[in-house]
């Protein structure tokens, strides 16, 4: 905690806004009462989650060191929320809405993560920055000097509006139908702290793309998107968006539906508001796994929440607000530092140069510009370079940066013949690696790193990637080298994993009595067309053997992909069958004694744990009729993906609800070596011995995976949707990974605890 | 400037031979520290910024201190990193920072060979210490009081926290 803390107020006296002065000092007020216990923990929790202010790993003061489970002792026994202790350190998220930074602000960045954080400032998938290993008592100054340059870090976590996110290449793309930064800009500020935006059960996510085909802004993973599009009216060419609601991704992820063709620009704002207050009026309050849009839109029905959010516009109290930012609109554009310029062609150009330009250069629809993208390992930037690249952003260009959900830089506004130079320059600085978009740019969330959900080391297993793909960067093909990798630590998608050519999410396995760290596989994800399509799991493949799977993957398309087949067509005609073929050899699990490495995750030589599990009692080559048991319910939503690729939609969500059933079974018979057979009675049972017991719970979501088995069994034999299947495979095969974490619980020898 | 007012200074001992231990080596070794406790700081967890070319390389966690392998600048060190305050002068605070770095590189020394004349002296609070002529005014006679006998040079530009290197006189 910085001795200097108290100061920065003065310090910085009128170079805060007023607005935001003043709720730092009533978030600095709320610190003191905390501290001497006035105000409750999960009010607490609430009010720094809406500063950005997040938990950390272990900050409930424990930690296995990979043989036991120890207490951390802070020094303080006070908690800033539930089971969560003061002392602990915690990540600071900052919003940056559309990712628009300037060099001032990289340079406040860069001291901010060098004096509170640990030297590094990491690039989110949704255009954020965080801080990690903050002190709380940090973080009013943190954020006040973050506020002298134009950044709130206000609604970055909580039940709010989250950052706006926009396409990086907004104003400056080939294939935009028009900038959509200034609405994103308006709509960022619109929604800040607004009435109507404060009592959500859950996040609300906002994202504006400038076309339909590519990927920069993942409209459709969104719960409120908006997609440039104009319209001809009395004869003239009317801007507005067509509007997708009530996507998402997380443990049920689901696409957004349309809303509208074409939302006219004036009713942009007022629609948002709309759907803020229908959301908070009527989305789910108490249970957080369903309080997302996405789910109200689907109890709704898209036509039904239609109405609802039509009837609420209807209401709305005028606000000059909705339309006063448009007069700005068709004035808004930035400007370059310097004349345009064609790049020679033909000349002598810096080693490594032509690569470089050939994956991290844009060329700009203003002729004689390109955006340059500099690409960061894991989203990662020390505080040196955040500096080299303000410097750049004022030599090179207006200060035009922009952050990327591929957890990148951008340039924007580069004269072409500067390209050569300004590539020396990042080289020194370290910056000039050629990989933007490649395979070699995988995307991945904290995970075990530094996340309370991370089950698995999804950061260890991206730099492990990226380390073996780079080293063979040149030799990969085109087909091969454009493929999106993303990885997520857990369930919760942080990592994107869903809309990539190769996904994986961290879960865990119970092998020879050990727990041993795996992710599953996801393939034919699109990340064009605003992540058009999602992946399907194939299975799930020890950590350690990812590497050889992607080799595995990869290769076989380089082989037998057909003229201009692209990955998700590929996958789609092979089918998922060979496809889980092809990982098949890869899940065998070797003894400890054979090789212990699989028992431990990827730059973490800790044994594998969840939470405080340790080693299992029954260590040792002892299989359980259970194990064959979960396996046979795994192949049953496999074999239930394939049905619905087949159209045989019936077919596939009886089986998707059998192998729940058969998972809840196998549970049952675990505990009690005899199990029902009847699925009221397999119900019942289970509901009375693993639900109301609350074995069954998940750490964080509870009892989410358990409730979506109840509900599939109340809706077993009722006609389904191609969508509503779907998601039932996507809750089937959760309820697997669910019943496998409780029977590893179940098996395990609770850690030693010492102090 | 009341120099007894400065907190959380930083130390860096430079490595003179690495020996073929990489960053990565580093990872088992703080877990390692974690479990037997090694440290005076109650320690928390291990970071791994190895894939960033000329950073923090991996950090060792603590809630009083941070300890490193640290690759800033390209230049492989030991750096103790002292975020909690601490009581005392800013000789006492210098002398706990380098004691522990020390003490650190001790436990290092076999795996990495140091070179305990060449260190740097950080002050990681911009507004305790900004890296100005007045800063290097008022702290150059206790940082020489401390390091007698060695040189004693200001380094980076004004954007840096205020950095000394410290090396043995020639």
């Amino acid at each position: 905690m910085k001795s200097s803390n108290s100061q920065w107020k003065a310090e910085l006296g009128e170079r805060v806004p007023d607005h935001l002065a003043a709720e730092l000092d009533v978030f600095e007020h709320e610190i003191a009462l905390k501290k001497q216990g006035k105000i409750e923990d999960r009010v607490f929790a609430e009010t720094r989650l809406r500063r950005g202010a997040y938990g950390q790993r272990y900050d409930n003061g424990q930690r296995s060191d990979g043989k036991t489970t120890r207490t951390l002792n802070y020094p303080s026994a006070n908690t800033k929320g539930p089971n969560t202790l003061w002392d602990a350190p915690g990540m600071q998220r900052i919003k940056i809405p559309f990712g628009g930074l300037n060099a001032t602000q990289l340079e406040m960045l860069a001291d901010l993560c060098e004096e509170y954080s640990d030297g590094i400032a990491h690039i989110t998938t949704r255009q954020d920055v965080q801080l990690h290993f903050i002190h709380i008592e940090d973080t009013p100054a943190l954020m006040r000097r973050l506020a002298s340059v134009g950044i709130t870090t206000r609604e970055a976590c909580g039940n709010s509006v989250r950052n706006v996110t926009a396409c990086p290449i907004a104003g400056v793309c080939r294939e935009q139908t028009f900038d959509v930064t200034p609405y994103a800009k308006a709509i960022a500020y619109f929604m800040l702290g607004h009435p109507d935006a404060q009592s959500f059960g859950r996040k609300f996510k906002i994202a504006f793309s400038g076309c339909k085909e590519n990927a920069c802004a993942l409209v459709r993973l969104h719960d409120f998107g908006a997609i440039a599009v104009t319209r001809e009216q009395d004869g003239k060419t009317r801007r507005g968006f067509e509007l997708w609601v009530g996507g998402g991704l997380g443990p049920v992820p689901q696409q957004a539906r349309l809303y509208d063709e074409f939302v006219p620009e004036e009713e942009i704002l007022p629609l948002a508001q709309a759907v803020g207050r229908v959301f908070a009026r009527l989305g789910e309050k108490k249970n957080r796994n369903t309080a997302r849009l996405k789910f109200l839109v689907s109890k709704l029905g898209i036509e039904e929440f239609k109405k609802l959010v039509a009837a609420e516009r209807e209401i709305l109290p005028y606000d000059s607000r909705w339309t006063d930012y448009l007069k700005d609109v068709p004035h808004y554009a930035e400007e370059p530092l310097k004349p345009p310029s064609l790049l020679q062609i033909g000349a002598v150009h810096p080693e490594g140069f032509d690569k470089w330009y050939a994956t991290n250069v844009y060329r700009q629809r203003q002729q004689g510009y390109a955006t340059v993208t500099v690409a960061l390992p894991l989203g990662d930037i020390t505080a040196t370079q955040l500096r080299d690249v303000a410097d750049l952003a004022r030599k090179y260009v207006k200060e035009t940066i922009r952050s990327t959900v591929e957890q990148n830089l951008v340039l924007r506004w580069v004269s072409e013949s500067d390209l050569p130079a300004l590539y020396s320059e990042l080289k020194r600085a370290d910056l000039a690696a050629p990989v933007a978009g490649t395979i070699v740019d995988v995307a991945s969330c904290p995970g075990t790193d530094t996340c309370k959900l991370g089950i698995a080391s999804s950061r260890g297993l991206a730099g492990e990637l990226r380390m073996r793909l780079a080293a063979k960067n040149a030799e990969l093909d085109e087909a091969i080298g454009s493929l999106r990798i993303k990885i997520s630590g857990c369930f919760n998608s942080c990592g994107q994993h869903h809309v990539a050519d190769l996904g994986f999410y961290g879960v865990s396995r119970n092998k020879n009595g050990y727990t041993v760290p795996h992710f599953q596989v996801l393939l034919g994800g699109e990340w064009t067309n605003n992540a058009g399509a999602y992946g399907l799991a194939i299975g799930a493949v020890p950590s350690k053997r990812i590497p050889e799977t992607v080799d595995r993957i990869t290769g076989r398309y380089r082989a037998e992909r057909l003229t201009g087949e692209t990955f998700q067509t590929f996958i789609k005609r092979i089918g998922k069958v060979e496809c889980k073929k092809m990982i098949d050899e890869f899940t065998a699990v070797p003894t400890h004694e054979e090789d212990a490495s699989f028992y431990s995750d990827w730059g973490d030589p800790r044994e594998f744990t969840l939470g405080d599990i340790g080693v299992g009692e029954c260590a040792g080559e002892v299989v359980f009729p259970i194990d064959f048991a979960l396996v046979a319910c795994e192949r049953e939503v496999f074999e239930a993906q394939l049905q619905l690729d087949g159209g045989n939609i019936d077919k596939a969500a009886l089986m998707a609800y059998e192998s729940m059933l058969h998972g809840a079974q196998a549970l049952l018979k675990f505990k009690f070596l005899i199990a029902p057979e009847d699925p009221e009675k397999i119900v019942e049972d289970f509901r009375t011995q693993f639900y109301d017991t609350e074995i069954f719970f998940d750490p964080f979501v509870r009892g989410k995976f358990a409730q979506d088995f109840f509900k599939a069994h109340e809706s077993a034999g009722i006609a389904r949707t191609i969508e509503t299947a779907h998601q039932l495979i996507e809750e089937a095969q959760l309820f697997i990974e669910a019943c496998y974490s409780c029977y590893a619980r179940m098996t395990a020898v609770p850690a030693k605890v010492t102090a | 400037m009341d120099t007894d007012a400065i907190q959380h200074i930083n130390l860096k001992i430079f490595v003179a031979d690495a020996g073929g231990f990489e960053l990565a080596d580093a990872i088992p070794v703080f877990h390692q520290w974690i479990r037997d406790s090694v440290c005076p700081e109650m320690l928390i967890d291990v970071a791994d910024y190895g894939h960033v070319a000329a950073g923090p390389g991996v950090l060792l966690i603590g809630h009083e201190a941070n300890y490193s392998l640290d690759n800033r600048e390209n230049r492989l060190g030991l750096l103790y990193n002292r975020k909690a305050p601490l009581d005392g002068t800013f000789q006492t605070r210098l002398g706990q920072a380098y004691r522990a770095a020390i003490e650190a590189c001790d436990r290092l020394e076999g795996k990495l060979k140091f070179d305990r004349n060449a260190l740097e002296v950080f002050i990681n609070d911009r507004l305790l210490a900004p890296n100005t002529d007045e800063t290097w005014q008022a702290l150059r006679p206790e940082l020489e009081k401390f390091f007698s006998g060695f040189t004693i040079q200001r380094h980076g530009e004004p954007r840096d926290l205020f950095r000394v290197a410290v090396s043995a006189k020639v």
